[in-house]
């Protein structure tokens, strides 16, 4: 057996999709006050905290359900989901690594992220979420000497509480729309980071995310602030059990960027899409929004989506100073009876803004994947440019996709241009590989990725190698 | 308005001689009507321009009536005198003249029966404000083998008595095998603050060619909305051209269904807006069976607070492999109050098709003025060449020499 061979026979069946017991507490089920108040009780929230919480769920109260997305799904009961599951053994969070429960340990070693320090040989600092809370996170004491605060959300909200009421729903209010505002109320962890003036970032930060309980909704909130002339790469993969229910994941995630800063995001999306026959799995309804506050700024949106049942999330950059830059590049595959509606918004308020969007969106069996993205370009935004590109690529009759761009240009000084194409990989090209000696299926892969490779060079190596992989095996048993 | 729309029901009632069981089933659509109101923003297709708030904004006290019982005068000097056709005169909606004189009387059959019937059925509300107010509609068919000889021009004029009012407007059109019709609507009117709502139905039957030119050319303030649904069977062809530039308010939109293997649609059309003026265009081509072609290109140049509105979709039905479509489309603002929105749109489910489309919109490119402006011509000189140019692309698609080239003077465009 060769490497790709082994890879995929790993890899085949869903191979996070294991569970681990571990004792957990959870609130009680449903939603309400009550589940509000314990959750920020149990977090020892200070009273602002839990205001912002109230506030929101107000507002939640008053909100509808949308449903003008492609993928439908059956109505979600709200008040029969758990709104808070920690593992039990972090009631009193333990100060080290060598505290954390050893079969939290192993589950993160079975996903391939030791998070003893020790065992990293590439130099990634990693926040690890599990179910509500954030179990350990690595490599403080480097970052910490460059003034790098990276730590979870709950820790930000006892120790940098300034920082997080100055920024936390800025970007994404708390009167936002109807799951950023479920959020809002009920979010129970996430990762906090913020990168101190004229500091480059010297590691990658990383968030891993892992719903484990069932009957759980995940909630995480996640807040990067860059400071003026800062820099920093941020990574983020999730996982899944395997589970006949299907599971809501609605996190939050802020990204400010100040003067002349960068903030790179970068997702590997790899939640338990579901059996073939399209049971269970993941809805993963995330609110993603980067604000380029300061002149010179820039946010680039880098996603690799192979998972979830449903994938229902738009990135979107508001490119308020001047000259900033705002990119979103984006590789989606669905396959089985996965669906998407994903895409991004670019809104241009700035003067010399520009944006660029690159997406790639493959489906294959029953599935449906809808790309929707809107490019709005103000008035006022003198100057500025998008180019947006999105090609889909269908295998088979039985799935569909789609293209729905929104454009508004209200600038004459303004370009906008935008492509689409929608095809099939070409006989002609099948025909050259096998000729070639590769069979039918690696014939694919190979053009899948050339496809995809304009996206897969953004990310990160540690994740391009990976996510070169998921692509691959994502598609497995689509051809032929 | 409710009231307004049940008095002026039952006022047409009590003069026309509908059967009860007609009566019924307008009210049916009346209440349909009454329960949904005008579309307004939250509906996705009329998100960009909400006709609920231009209507409650520029018309007070719309009225649903009106009196149909003596004739206009036919102002004949607005005839088209350029070009021999056969003419349909509506003034302020109601049918003054039907004159085919060029054409082989046999070939055609104009029927005026009124009936019912449950065509398009759908998410629109102004389909049913047409249902229940329209009091009587033409059919028109073209025998098979039959190709109409002179294009058949529909005057659409309004006078003084005119002055916030609603007119729907309904016609049929049937294409019998190998057979051709080449239709221009005219909007000619010069009242202001009503509100037109026509409704076409095309059934073009195998082999046969439909063109169909839409010219919206003299200033007006009225708010027009116009639907064509569009059935194409085997290897026919339908052609639609749109010049829309000088009513208040103008939304067109094209339901094209392919529903017979190699046939094809095209649609064209031209945005010229000024002066506050909004316009859209919607397209909605279904691909429904294999080998099917669609073309769209819509160009549009903008200034002074005027906004144009394209919208088009392609639907692939997973049947309906070896589909080729396109679109694109373009626009030029010519200041910073002007506004162009697109949204070009995508639903494939079959895999073997090729569909693409663009979009591009910016201000005019100073390279090029200044390219023309260095061999003596003048700013302005340079600026309307350039459109000129951009503009006579689409113009070209027109496949009608004849109407190609007086919807090139009409609207002032050079070669």
């Amino acid at each position: 057996m060769d490497t790709r061979e082994k890879d995929i026979e790993n890899l085949k069946d869903y191979k996070y999709g294991f569970t681990t017991d571990i004792e957990n507490i959870r609130a009680p089920k449903g939603l309400n006050e009550d589940v509000i108040k314990f959750i920020s009780n149990i977090k020892k929230e200070p009273k602002w905290m839990l205001d912002f919480r109230l506030k929101a769920f107000q507002r939640f109260k008053l909100l509808k359900e949308p449903d003008w997305q492609k993928p439908k799904y059956p109505k979600i009961d709200y008040q029969d989901l758990y709104y808070y599951s920690a593992p039990k053994s972090m009631k009193d969070k333990p100060k080290s690594l060598d505290e954390l429960d050893p079969k939290l340990l192993e589950t993160y070693n079975k996903l391939g992220i030791p998070l003893q320090e020790q065992a990293r040989l590439n130099g990634i600092a990693v926040d690890a979420v599990f179910d509500s809370v954030s179990v350990a996170t690595t490599f403080k004491g480097e970052l910490t000497k460059h003034g790098i605060i990276f730590c979870s959300m709950s820790e930000a909200i006892q120790k940098h509480p300034d920082l997080v009421k100055k920024y936390l729903g800025t970007v994404i209010p708390t009167t936002d729309h109807f799951f950023a505002t479920l959020n809002s109320a009920v979010f129970t962890d996430g990762s906090f980071v913020y990168i101190p003036e004229g500091v480059k970032c010297p590691m990658e930060l990383s968030t891993y995310f892992r719903i484990n309980a069932s009957e759980t909704g995940q909630f995480e909130r996640t807040l990067i602030i860059a400071d003026k002339g800062s820099y920093v790469s941020y990574l983020e993969g999730c996982t899944a059990p395997m589970r006949d229910e299907n599971q809501l994941h609605a996190a939050n995630v802020e990204l400010i960027a100040l003067d002349d800063a960068e903030i790179k995001y970068s997702t590997v999306q790899n939640w338990y899409p579901g059996d073939e026959n399209g049971k269970g799995g993941i809805y993963n309804f995330v609110t993603k929004r980067g604000l380029c506050k300061g002149k010179n700024s820039k946010i680039s949106w880098t996603q690799v989506e192979t998972g979830s049942a449903i994938t229902w999330k738009y990135p979107s950059c508001i490119l308020r100073g001047d000259n900033s830059i705002g990119e979103f590049y984006s590789i989606a595959i669905t396959n089985n009876h996965q669906k998407a509606d994903t895409g991004t918004k670019m809104i241009h308020l700035g003067k010399n803004t520009k944006s660029k969007i690159i997406s790639k969106g493959i489906s294959a069996g029953f599935s449906d994947m809808t790309y929707r993205g809107l490019v709005d370009i103000n008035s006022k935004a003198k100057n500025s440019s998008n180019y947006t590109q999105c090609d889909s690529l269908l295998m088979g009759n039985k799935c569909g996709a789609h293209t729905v761009p929104y454009i508004k240009n209200k600038n004459f000084d303004s370009n906008i241009a935008h492509e689409a194409t929608t095809s099939k990989i070409s006989e002609e090209q099948l025909h050259y590989c096998q000729q070639r000696g590769l069979n039918p299926e690696e014939a694919v892969g190979l053009i899948v990725n050339g496809f995809c490779k304009e996206v897969l060079q953004q990310l990160p190596m540690e994740f391009a190698v990976e996510a070169q992989k998921l692509v691959g095996i994502s598609l497995e048993g689509s051809v032929g | 308005m409710k009231e307004q729309l049940k008095t002026d029901f039952e006022k047409i009632q009590k003069v026309s001689s509908f059967s009860s069981k007609d009566v019924e089933t307008k009210r049916f659509y009346l209440n349909k009507f009454i329960e949904r109101g005008f579309p307004n923003r939250k509906l996705e297709n009329w998100k960009f321009l909400d006709l609920d708030k231009i209507i409650n904004k520029s018309i007070n006290e719309l009225s649903f009536y009106n009196d149909y019982s003596t004739t206009n005068k036919i102002d004949t000097s607005i005839f088209i005198d350029v070009l021999e056709h056969n003419k349909i005169i509506f003034i302020n909606g109601r049918i003054e003249k039907i004159d085919f004189s060029y054409e082989d009387k046999n070939q055609i059959e104009i029927s005026d029966d009124f009936k019912i019937d449950y065509k398009f059925d759908n998410n629109n509300s102004l389909i049913d404000l047409n249902k229940a107010f329209s009091n009587k509609y033409f059919k028109i068919l073209i025998k098979k083998g039959y190709s109409i000889k002179k294009p058949l021009i529909i005057y659409h004029l309004t006078n003084e008595k005119m002055k916030s009012k609603n007119i729907n407007l309904r016609l049929d059109f049937e294409l019998e095998q190998n057979s051709s019709l080449k239709l221009i609507d005219f909007f000619s009117d010069i009242t202001d603050t009503n509100f037109m709502n026509i409704l076409y139905n095309f059934d073009i039957k195998k082999d046969s060619i439909l063109k169909n030119y839409k010219i919206d050319k003299s200033f007006n303030k009225n708010i027009k909305y116009s639907y064509n649904n569009i059935n194409q069977e085997k290897n026919s062809i339908s052609e639609t051209f749109i010049f829309s530039a000088s009513s208040d308010y103008f939304k067109n939109e094209i339901n094209c269904n392919l529903k017979g293997e190699y046939s094809s649609a095209f649609v064209n059309g031209i945005f010229s807006l000024k002066d506050n003026k909004q316009h859209e265009i919607r397209t909605s081509i279904n691909h429904l069976v294999e080998n099917t072609k669609s073309y769209q290109l819509i160009k549009s140049v903008l200034g002074e607070n005027s906004k144009a509105v394209y919208q088009g979709r392609i639907y692939v039905d997973s049947i309906a492999q070896k589909t080729d479509g396109y679109q694109l489309s373009k626009a030029i603002l010519l200041d910073e109050t002007s506004e162009f929105n697109a949204k070009p749109e995508l639903e494939i489910y079959a895999d073997d098709v090729k569909c693409s489309h663009g979009s591009a919109s910016g201000s005019l490119n100073e390279n090029s003025i200044f390219y023309l402006m260095s061999r003596g011509l003048n700013y302005k000189e340079s600026k309307e060449l350039l459109i000129n140019g951009f503009l006579l692309d689409v113009v070209e698609k027109i496949t009608d020499v004849e109407i190609r080239n007086l919807i090139k003077n009409m609207i002032g465009l050079t070669e």
